[in-house]
């Protein structure tokens, strides 16, 4: 392969490969600046990003922590996609050698890249998304069978790192702002499936209703776009389940 | 609206759908059947009238479209024209009650 070797061990292709980069940059009126930026192998969409930062311009604002998707704060819109873009390979998501970059949707944007995620995660609080211990202080271990079927549903949906890609991607976000979204209603459904969790009442009542889990229209995008392979709109629908059942008991 | 209220709205909604699913596909079969067996508008009356079966299907038929749509084109309002009132609920309640009785009526019309 043509190119010079890197100190890190990477081969930067010859001069001629270049990326046509979009950037968005501004709040909520600003607009997308051009970059032309080196192609290399094994490059991420933030490793762009972060070029772009270090050699052109320094003012460009992102986020980024861990660059190995367990931090979830990374995401932006690539090529209109809602990415973690530490796991966004640039051979995979750039068509042409071109690439979008965006803040995520669905939520107000700081400056450039960084968007306000306080809604977010004031959702998570407002879906009732903290476990609520039974136990005291001298009761034994609770034994929860990793077979049983509330565990397992737990379990399914457990792995969520908060990164909003499944929030910025869900149409109802966008057409209904009271909306608690997927992040946070699958956040809900972990703990309605936990057995030690002492508010599960108060919980059904929080996620119910037209800006809870029956607001969901069941697109399945969040599940398509979470880059966790998790599946939100599958723990939604067990909160419909959930919800319904206890609207029959009168519990609700 | 209470939690209790939209989650009950929900089941009526997800449960009529379910009855529409079944009376949709009897409803177009029948159709299918008559035209192909080339049946007469008179003839279909025949068959209709003072059947207590056709009478049954259909009023369900008219009951689960005056629930089904009416909270559907309430979705449709809070979430397409930011229509989201006790205005917006009397309104789809209204459309409901106005299908319902053309439904009857024509129930009624077909079946007695």
């Amino acid at each position: 392969m043509n190119g010079t070797a890197l100190t890190n061990g990477s081969t930067m292709r010859g001069p001629d490969k270049l990326l046509r980069v979009s950037v968005w940059r501004g709040g909520a009126g600003g607009r997308f600046k051009s970059y032309e930026v080196p192609r290399q192998d094994s490059q991420t969409v933030l490793d762009v990003v972060t070029w772009i930062q270090r050699r052109v311009d320094s003012s460009l604002a992102y986020r980024f922590a861990c660059r190995v998707g367990m931090c979830g704060s990374c995401a932006m819109t690539v090529n209109g996609i809602p990415r973690w873009t530490c796991r966004a390979h640039v051979a995979r998501v750039a068509a042409d050698d071109r690439l979008e970059i965006a803040p995520l949707a669905n939520l107000p944007i700081v400056r450039d890249l960084v968007v306000d995620m306080s809604e977010f995660f004031d959702k998570w609080a407002r879906a009732k998304g903290r476990f609520v211990p039974t136990a005291k202080r001298r009761d034994d271990f609770a034994r929860v069978r990793p077979s049983s079927p509330a565990r397992r549903a737990a379990d399914a949906a457990i792995e969520c790192i908060g990164c909003a890609v499944c929030y910025a991607a869900c149409d109802v976000v966008a057409w209904n702002p009271a909306y608690l979204g997927p992040a946070a209603l699958n956040r809900a459904w972990t703990l309605v499936r936990d057995e030690r969790d002492g508010a599960h009442r108060e919980r059904l009542a929080a996620v119910a209703g037209d800006a809870g889990c029956h607001a969901c229209h069941t697109h399945t995008l969040c599940a398509e776009r979470c880059p966790a392979r998790l599946s939100p709109t599958a723990s939604i629908a067990g909160l419909k389940r959930a919800t319904a059942l206890a609207a029959l008991r009168g519990e609700l | 609206m209470s939690a209790r209220t939209e989650t009950r709205v929900w089941a009526a909604q997800r449960a009529s759908a379910a009855v529409l699913a079944l009376c949709v596909a009897v409803h177009l079969a029948t159709l299918i059947v008559a035209v192909h067996g080339g049946l007469s508008a008179a003839a279909i009356l025949g068959r209709t009238r003072g059947s207590p079966a056709w009478a049954a299907f259909y009023t369900l038929f008219v009951v689960a479209v005056a629930i089904h749509a009416p909270l559907g084109l309430r979705t449709i309002a809070a979430e397409w024209l930011a229509w989201k009132s006790r205005t917006a609920d009397i309104a789809c309640t209204a459309v409901g009650i106005i299908l319902l009785v053309l439904g009857i009526r024509a129930v009624v019309a077909v079946t007695l």
